[in-house]
């Protein structure tokens, strides 16, 4: 089954290649991985499409927990969440009637025109996988010359209430919730932990 | 959590004390050197080279009072760090130089990785400018060492040195253990910074869990007192959290049958009526018997190995499993726990011992009392068993008489192979500590290294280095180490003149077709110990055994022990490969 993964990490030297590495040393697939800074440029939000039964993802996630830089992991599959592609593409569009029919293309698609030659144009569109996919399989029969897809963007549902106050403030609750959920068990200061360890 | 505050969002104070112009500035090496001692290191092994001669500059200025040993390989090097770390509890360090010498201590940082030893491996690096373009000794460390390491540092300027070198001893150290991998560019060693030891470590994303959820951990306790056929099985977490004692208390409360892993040997006295001996591929027949009819396994501080396991579809099919863990990710990778704790193992077992402290609420012993009779008729039924000679050395009754020779009490170091095997099987350990392996990688060449180690961190323990003719040539050059620094290290070199396992193998699945196992060049190991200015001593018949291994173990300094054994010997009992672990094969 396909999983959409949040990954916070520290935004440093390497970290991507340490997440990268963990899933092909242990045979894991990646569909598409998107990075960015987050608000906090100390920290990256990786998100990471995979798939793998229910064990394997336990696997997954409980592997990327256990590096050092990485913050949280939140599989959102089985959250309430939103998930955008983004793709760029140019396709012929000769003057006339094939222009006129892309055109209507985009138009529906609520997509974009962003260039235009004499015979082709240059298409932004953004939606989930499968309207992306449509609009590729529509496009197709005018010839598509190149096409470059964004890996998936998700991000959670906001809570549905009365304010607008009230749903920021509970949409950073939750997400202090995910954090700290992930990391839920009782922690002992470093220093405590290096005593018990020289200690006995 | 409070500790733990991003890293980057240091203090207004931190901030303030490392501008201000009263800290003494110093060159990177020293502090290096600095923070080393301040970690309380006393012991380095290495190797130098040109990226690392500033530290080495350093490391010979007798303030910093850091003994150094110099090994003949890398690999030895870092061979030698992990028995020392594994005999002590402490962090191993190790430094090497850039490229080549980074590249040979691949194999013993990949080897401590497996088997979870705490070690801080400090290698050098080319200048920062020439990074990048291919330089003499330049190799991307960082990156060949990134999938077998707990985390990996390259130090980009003099200022964080410190900080990196006290997160990588507390990230090596702390929950489940590992090495950590420091790459140092040479003039970083010779920038020069103020040296400032940061009081604490802040990473937010690294918190080892310690207790376990006290909900599951009364669960468990439950599920135990409930248990008919309950099983212990045990591991090298019981050692790394020195958790024996409370392992000791927690079987004898309940009476409750103890499995060790080859890791976990010593973590429980073998000699104890309690102790099963070890499980898996060649352990005894009764413990894995025992754990496959079990209703119940405790497993704390294992990881459920296909060395243990056998075919992972046929392992305890009747069996609940709790299993405690201080790595999440080891719980359920295997075999699905149906109770997962996360936490240390001597942690988790007080808080158990802790609700298990009222005794008139203890199971009567008598519940689990056909259960010990069952495994007792297992034992009857086949017994470690070997056909002795008087023509030729058995490397079994070579384990037994050190076994006899030593009272259990020696810190003994091994390869991989069938050596390994017979010691696991012949000499009972008595307490955790004692027994250092190469489990999880099986490094050929591990033992003498890791034995040197061991005894440079306890003079006047007896530590045997009990190898086989294969593995011993791969790193001997050690002996000039080992008689370098006035060691007492033993070698018992179990001389079959075969890689013996590999051959086993060939012999019981190949139809004896033997290929490229057999080692009829081997040295005269009397002389090359000689040739080291060490002591060799000889045995070829078993008459000759034990006054051998009495003169050898008693004789001050080096000495090796070549035991010429009887050559085609296999080890039995044997679960095959594909097998479950009730189709054992018993000879």
């Amino acid at each position: 089954m396909r999983h959409t993964l949040a990954i916070l990490v520290e935004n440093r030297f390497g970290e991507l290649a340490r997440i990268v590495g963990l899933f092909s040393a242990r045979g894991y697939n990646i569909e598409s991985l998107t990075v960015a800074e987050t608000l906090d440029p100390q920290v990256s939000r990786v998100t990471l499409v995979t798939c793998g039964d229910d064990q394997i993802v336990e696997q997954i996630t409980k592997q990327l927990n256990k590096q050092i830089r990485v913050l949280s992991v939140v599989d959102l599959t089985s959250l309430n969440h939103t998930e955008r592609e983004m793709v760029l593409i140019h396709v012929n569009a000769e003057p006339g009637l094939a222009r006129q029919e892309v055109l209507n293309l985009v138009g529906v698609f609520r997509a974009k025109v962003i260039d235009i030659s004499e015979s082709a144009i240059t298409v932004e569109a953004t939606g989930d996988r499968n309207k992306i996919d449509a609009l590729l399989r529509l496009l197709a029969p005018f010839g598509i010359h190149e096409m470059v897809r964004a890996g998936t963007l998700a991000i959670g549902r906001l809570p549905v209430t009365n304010s607008e106050e009230s749903r920021a403030e509970l949409a950073v609750t939750e997400i202090r919730k995910r954090l700290t959920t992930t990391q839920n068990r009782e922690t002992t200061t470093h220093e405590s932990l290096l005593r018990q360890r020289r200690g006995s | 959590m409070s500790s733990v505050t991003a890293k980057a969002r240091t203090s207004d104070r931190e901030t303030e004390d490392r501008q201000s112009p009263s800290r003494e500035l110093m060159r990177g090496a020293r502090i290096l050197c600095e923070t080393l001692v301040q970690e309380g290191v006393d012991t380095i092994f290495g190797y130098p080279g040109g990226a690392v001669l500033h530290i080495y500059d350093e490391l010979a200025d007798t303030r910093h009072n850091l003994r150094h040993i110099l090994a003949r390989h890398e690999q030895g090097a870092v061979h030698m760090a992990e028995g020392y770390a594994k005999a002590t509890g402490r962090v191993g360090v190790v430094l090497v130089t850039s490229g080549p010498g980074a590249t040979n201590a691949v194999t013993g940082i990949a080897n401590a990785f497996m088997d979870s030893t705490p070690l801080v491996v400090i290698t050098g690096q080319v200048p920062r400018k020439m990074i990048g373009t291919d330089a003499f000794q330049e190799v991307d460390t960082v990156g060949i060492t990134r999938p077998c390491t707990k985390y990996n540092y390259m130090v980009r300027e003099a200022a964080e040195l410190a900080e990196v070198v006290r997160e990588a001893f507390f990230v090596a150290g702390t929950g489940r253990p590992g090495p950590v991998v420091i790459d140092i560019p040479k003039d970083v060693t010779a920038e020069q910074a103020p040296f400032f030891y940061p009081e604490d470590v802040q990473l937010l994303g690294y918190r080892p869990t310690s207790r376990g959820n006290a909900e599951q951990v009364k669960e468990a306790v439950e599920r135990i007192t409930n248990a008919r056929r309950p099983i212990l099985y045990v591991g090298g977490g019981v050692i790394h959290a020195n958790g024996s004692d409370e392992l000791l208390e927690l079987a004898q409360k309940l009476q409750l049958p103890v499995t060790p892993t080859l890791m976990g040997l010593g973590c429980f006295p073998s000699g104890h009526p309690l102790c099963l001996g070890m499980l898996g591929m060649h352990g005894t027949y009764w413990a894995n018997m025992a754990i496959s009819d079990s209703d119940l396994i405790i497993a704390i501080g294992v990881r459920f190995d296909d060395r243990v396991t056998g075919a992972i579809e046929k392992f305890a099919p009747q069996a609940e499993i709790v299993h405690i863990d201080v790595d999440a990710s080891s719980v359920s990778k295997n075999v699905r726990a149906h109770l997962p704790i996360v936490g240390d193992a001597k942690t988790v077992m007080r808080q158990m011992l802790e609700l298990l402290s009222d005794e008139r609420q203890l199971p009567s012993a008598e519940r689990i009392a056909p259960w010990w009779r069952q495994i007792e008729e297992w034992k009857q039924f086949a017994p470690l068993a070997y056909e002795n000679s008087d023509e030729v050395i058995k490397p079994q009754f070579l384990c037994q008489e050190l076994y006899r020779l030593t009272g259990g009490d020696a810190i003994i170091a091994t390869d991989v192979g069938q050596h390994q095997m017979w010691l696991a099987q012949y000499y009972g350990f008595n307490g955790p500590r004692q027994s250092i392996t190469s489990g999880g990688l099986g490094t050929m060449g591990f033992g003498f290294p890791a034995a040197l180690g061991a005894q440079i961190a306890f003079p006047d323990r007896p530590v045997i280095a009990f190898v086989g003719d294969g593995g011993f040539q791969m790193t001997a050059q050690e002996l000039a180490t080992a008689v370098q620094y006035d060691t007492n290290t033993k070698i018992i070199v179990m001389n079959n003149n075969y890689l013996g396992m590999v051959r086993q193998w060939q012999d019981l699945l190949y139809n004896r077709r033997y290929s490229a196992v057999g080692m009829k060049n081997t040295p005269d190991f009397v002389k090359l110990a000689e040739a080291y200015g060490a002591i060799g001593l000889r045995a070829t018949m078993p008459g000759e055994l034990t006054a051998v291994l009495e003169q050898g173990l008693s004789t001050q300094g080096v000495v090796v022990m070549d035991i010429v054994v009887s050559e085609e010997e296999n080890v039995f009992p044997m679960i095959p490969p594909g097998a479950g672990l009730k189709e054992m094969v018993l000879r």
